[in-house]
């Protein structure tokens, strides 16, 4: 598996893993509209799994690893397979996102960090650590973490960044895996790149809605 | 017509290059690229100057020699079309034009637009054929091909090997290439026998010369001279998968 | 000198059978110890090349281009016979064996051409196997379809790109010997001579085409498989590299060149556009099959050809050549529309092109059917005129495209020096006076995958493995002298480019010794050609250097040798007082403007030794023997 094509179809199996996951997480999310009845009850939900929910994370933070680490690989190698380029940049087929893959493939790796530090692990700020502030109900109060955390201009402005970063990069991957494992003809290529487009705008629109709605007080 | 031209010059392949501009003058409408090449190259060798190197032989769009990047594109700006089959009504009085031999790390320059193809030679040698001894074959018509099957393979064996889908890749990949040989021999019934071990000995390949992995970007179809499909590329994607998952 | 063709004696078809059998043997473990040399990569290169490495010999393939799979046969389009007789049209070996003499005008050794028509269904197969998609039918069967020359439906095609196919088929079976250590791939690597070692051929000398080196290659026979020459008229539908050097080299070493007259004209090809033109594009024979040849009845008529109607419409091949009709042979379609054009019913740019229209067709088949035929051509045709055929008829005109002539070889494809092979189009063998359609592939392929393993056997079990090396004078000599040749070129540093000495050689040949020669136009081509030749060498220029990569000075080896080669083609066509096949003298015709042979006083092969510079070359000739056809007038009608 250690030739380009091996790499590349790990990348996407891994990729596509996380896509699945990220949709998950997107459904989850969208719990918060329905108050911290909703989040909360949710959170603690998935806490009663305990074990299986580490298990899971340490699936997701390998796939999440040889991603990066074949990336950036595959990356490096490319830079190198393509020295130089021409006087006129011409590109007819390719797009921004597919060209900038691994620039916004870092950005989400740097949001990620800060997001689990501020949402899973909890450490840092704004808004108060959920494992701290128990609920009415006892439950940790992911809601109120969220909302204050969200709240300022600042952090939400980052999460726009980083699900910016988000959208481009499904934005050319979705279309991608589906090619790299061999799954399109030339009929159902033209469909996978709308279909995965449309899919990443999707839920970059259903992640950034959160930090949108939060800031425009819809939810509070 | 009159024309600038400003074209890669390089002596030879550890000399650095530049961009040297020349004018193309008088040029009509009925000249190929080359022939138009051609004529600003007599006028050089009559002032005494060096002519412009570079590569072209049959000048039918067949034999794949000619390698050269227009304005940022290989094989200049029409679709399905070798520089040698470009003609100059493609163009107008007054353009410039930027003629650079095609890049790629695997591709270095000879010298100006020259470039070293001898990489996909080796693709090839790897086992980009079906190990079939002359003589002691059977009748042509003993194994049957559905029409389908033929057309497709032959689609895919249009490939003249001038590599323009590397010089055209963001990442510097033969994956087109290759994908258009191993589906070619992948489609035909005389093939399918060496058809896993194939696969995985030309990828190997194709990294080792140091061509760049597959971004699916489809430059390298947009450029195509013989409208080559990336959807043999998922081909060659599935017979890699089935050959790992059958060789373990 | 009579020459002897070596044809093995007995029944017609028995011959190829019975000869392998009394040919000798190298035994296996002793096939490694020889080292052959193979110049060409087109199908005959390719071909012979990757079979001796398979049969165990070591094998030195090269060619000029940077890589195998580019050499010329590449750009064959319509496709390559064979006597499978799948149609059951009543095609048979002997069909095709008769087709083939007939159409080459009674002028090819008969053993050959029957040993060709015979082994062609084998190709078939071979190629089959390796993977060439050749068109099949909706059951998965072989296509077939007819091609001029011909009743039947014998031609296997790959779109209009079999050339490309069949060629990248050899090719891969050569990167296969590659891989397996029996062959030695020198791309941008021009031969520049011969190696004699007491009289037989061993080994080449090269140059780099990159550094400029120039180095001698020993081995223990060489096979030129380096194609055909008819750049020596400029404009051809060669490729912009093939030369003649390789076989006029050997030539000059004493390999006889036969009937370097017999050149074919090709009727099919995009008319000229102006001065600036490089090369001729032509365009399948196939298209043939659909289209109808035909040219204005009024002379001089301007309208566009839609305006013009039927009945104002010369449709002169279907109107002179009934039975055949837009399918007749090459030579004669190509002079047909030479007659038409000089009568001044010429259309498009100064009068020289005639209407190949396939309104008809579409309104038969459809145009859907139409593109899937031809959908490539009518592309290329509309890449390089800008126009679109489905709407209104190609213009074609006749081009140089195909050299039947070639260095003599007998039986066993060897030349007159021992050791020296010739291959595919670089002989003269099979073609007779004029190539059928769809013969090149098949002949190519026939030398070098059948009969050259068998024969250049016979050779090298009499002769000592290694017996030649690159220290020996010979090739010492060889090199100093190609050295100084070229150090020559370069110190002219005149005033004419390399372009414009090729350029007036190909208007001399293409008017005086073109498609209709006569005595007095050879003869001023006899006097033109020396003058050119001496101004050449007094006033090219040449810029650059000798150790780097050089286009210029490349071109002008090649162009140095088509200025010699051309007046021996001259010399040849004004000693031959007949027309026959792609050799039309004018003086020897019939009432009705068909070529006359003389079978009486010209039925051999014409084959020329050279004598030295400045001297005529000495005239040999190999008779013909006709044990098993008759004879006859050639018709078409």
């Amino acid at each position: 598996m250690n030739t380009a094509v091996g790499r590349k179809i790990v990348m996407s199996v891994t990729g596509v893993s996380m896509i699945a996951f990220v949709t998950v997480h997107l459904l989850g999310n969208s719990t918060l509209y329905a108050g911290p009845e909703g989040i909360n009850a949710y959170a603690a939900a998935l806490h009663r799994f305990g074990v299986v929910i580490w298990a899971f994370r340490l699936t997701l933070f390998a796939m999440f690893s040889l991603h990066v680490i074949y990336g950036v690989q595959l990356y490096l190698d490319n830079r190198v397979a393509k020295p130089n380029g021409y006087a006129v940049a011409k590109n007819i087929a390719s797009t921004f996102a597919g060209r900038n893959m691994i620039w916004t493939g870092l950005l989400i790796a740097g949001f990620v960090f800060y997001h689990l530090l501020q949402f899973t692990f909890q450490t840092v700020g704004p808004g108060p650590a959920a494992a701290a502030h128990p609920d009415s109900a006892g439950r940790p109060d992911v809601f109120t973490m969220v909302v204050q955390g969200l709240g300022s201009y600042a952090v939400s402005g980052l999460y726009c960044i980083g699900l910016a970063a988000v959208g481009l990069h499904l934005g050319h991957s979705i279309q991608s895996a589906v090619q790299t494992l061999g799954l399109n003809s030339e009929r159902s290529l033209p469909l996978v790149i709308r279909g995965g487009t449309l899919a990443a705008l999707l839920i970059f629109l259903g992640f950034i809605s959160i930090p949108l709605a939060i800031l425009a007080g819809v939810v509070k | 017509m009159d024309l600038t031209l400003f074209v890669w010059k390089q002596s030879g392949p550890e000399a650095p290059g530049r961009l040297e501009e020349y004018r193309a003058k008088d040029i009509t409408q009925d000249m190929s690229f080359l022939e138009m090449l051609d004529m600003v190259n007599e006028g050089l060798i009559r002032e005494g100057r060096d002519p412009i190197a570079f590569d072209h032989d049959c000048r039918e769009g067949i034999c794949g020699m000619c390698s050269q990047v227009v304005n940022g594109v290989p094989h200049g700006p029409l679709e399905k079309t070798t520089i040698c089959q470009l003609h100059m009504r493609h163009f107008r009085d007054g353009d410039t034009l930027y003629i650079e031999p095609f890049r790629a790390r695997a591709f270095p320059v000879i010298r100006d637009l020259i470039v070293d193809r001898s990489g996909l030679e080796r693709i090839i040698r790897s086992g980009g054929y079906i190990s079939v001894h002359t003589g002691g074959v059977p009748d042509a018509n003993v194994i049957l091909i559905p029409k389908a099957d033929a057309d497709i393979a032959m689609d895919a064996a249009e490939c003249i090997g001038c590599g323009a889908c590397v010089a055209a890749c963001p990442n510097g990949s033969a994956m087109l290439f290759t994908a258009a040989k191993v589906a070619h021999l992948a489609l035909l019934p005389q093939g399918r026998a060496e058809g896993a071990r194939r696969v995985c000995l030309m990828t190997e390949e194709m990294m080792k010369e140091g061509f760049g992995s597959c971004g699916n970007h489809y430059e390298c179809q947009s450029v195509c001279p013989k409208g080559i499909k990336v959807k043999f590329i998922a081909k060659l994607n599935r017979e890699f998968i089935k050959a790992k998952v059958k060789g373990g | 000198m009579t020459l002897d063709g070596k044809c093995p004696s007995g029944p017609l078809p028995g011959k190829w059978e019975k000869h392998c059998h009394d040919l000798k043997l190298v035994s296996p473990a002793n096939k490694r110890k020889y080292r052959i040399i193979v110049v060409g990569t087109g199908l005959a290169g390719a071909s012979a090349a990757a079979t001796l490495g398979e049969l165990g010999y070591n094998v030195e393939s090269f060619c000029y281009q940077d890589s195998p799979r580019r050499a010329h046969s590449i750009a064959a389009q319509g496709g390559i016979n064979a006597a499978k007789n799948y149609p059951n049209d009543g095609d048979s070996t002997y069909r095709l064996f008769h087709d083939t003499i007939k159409g080459g005008d009674f002028r090819a050794r008969e053993a050959n051409v029957y040993r060709l028509a015979s082994i062609s269904s084998r190709i078939i197969d071979q190629c089959v196997a390796q993977g060439v998609p050749f068109a099949r039918d909706y059951a998965g069967y072989l296509d077939t379809r007819s091609f001029g020359g011909a009743q039947v439906s014998r031609t296997f095609y790959a779109r209009g790109q079999t050339g490309q196919q069949l060629l990248l088929g050899a090719y891969a079976a050569l990167s296969r010997q590659v891989r397996a250590g029996t062959v030695r791939i020198h791309p941008r690597t021009e031969m520049l001579d011969l190696v004699v070692v007491n009289g037989e051929a061993k080994g080449i000398t090269v140059r780099d085409m990159v550094t400029g080196r120039i180095s001698g290659h020993a081995a223990d026979a060489v096979c030129l498989c380096t194609g055909g020459y008819t750049n020596v008229f400029y404009l051809s539908t060669n490729a912009m590299g093939s030369n003649v050097t390789a076989t006029f080299r050997a030539y000059r070493k004493g390999a006889f060149f036969a009937n370097p007259c017999y050149t074919q004209i090709h009727p099919t090809c995009i008319p000229v556009t102006g001065d600036h033109q490089a090369k001729l594009t032509l365009m399948s024979e196939s298209l043939r099959n659909d289209g109808r040849v035909w040219v204005p009845k009024v002379r001089a008529d301007r309208r566009p050809p839609h305006e013009i109607p039927e009945e104002e419409r010369d449709y002169y091949l279907e109107r002179k050549y009934p039975a055949f009709g837009n399918l007749a042979p090459r030579d004669i379609s190509s002079r047909a529309a030479k007659e038409v054009c000089d009568g001044g019913h010429g259309v498009g740019p100064g009068g020289r092109g005639v209407y190949l229209d396939f309104s008809d067709a579409i309104s038969r088949v459809g145009e859907g059917k139409i593109r899937e035929r031809y959908g490539n051509l009518f592309e290329m045709y509309e890449k390089i005129t800008g126009e679109d055929a489905y709407k209104r008829p190609m213009r074609i005109y006749p081009a140089p495209h195909y050299a039947m002539g070639g260095l003599w070889v007998d039986y066993n494809l060897e030349s007159s020096l021992p050791g020296l092979f010739v291959l595919g189009e670089a002989n003269f063998s099979d073609h007779g006076a004029n190539r059928l359609g769809a013969s090149a592939l098949m002949q190519g392929l026939a030398d070098g995958y059948f009969i050259i393993p068998h024969t250049i056997s016979h050779y090298l079990a009499q002769t000592r493995p290694g017996a030649a090396n690159q220290g020996d004078p010979a090739f010492i000599q060889s090199v100093e002298a190609c050295e100084a040749l070229i150090k020559k070129l370069l110190s002219i540093k005149g005033k004419k480019t390399v372009n414009e000495f090729h350029r007036e050689l190909g208007r001399i040949m293409w008017e005086d010794a073109g498609m209709a020669r006569s005595r007095e136009s050879l003869e001023r081509a006899l006097r033109r050609i020396p003058e050119l030749r001496a101004e050449f060498w007094e006033n090219v220029i040449i810029p650059g250097g000798e150790a780097e990569l050089n286009q210029e000075l490349e071109k002008a080896g090649r162009v140095a040798d088509f200025l010699e080669f051309g007046e021996l083609l001259a010399r040849d066509a004004l000693h031959r007082n007949e027309s026959c096949g792609g050799h039309f003298r004018t003086e020897y015709q019939t009432p009705d403007g068909e070529a006359k042979r003389d079978d009486e006083n010209y039925c051999y092969a014409a084959a020329w030794e050279y004598k030295g510079d400045g001297r005529e070359p000495e005239l040999h000739k190999e008779p013909l023997v006709f044990e098993d056809v008759h004879l006859a007038v050639r018709s078409y009608k």
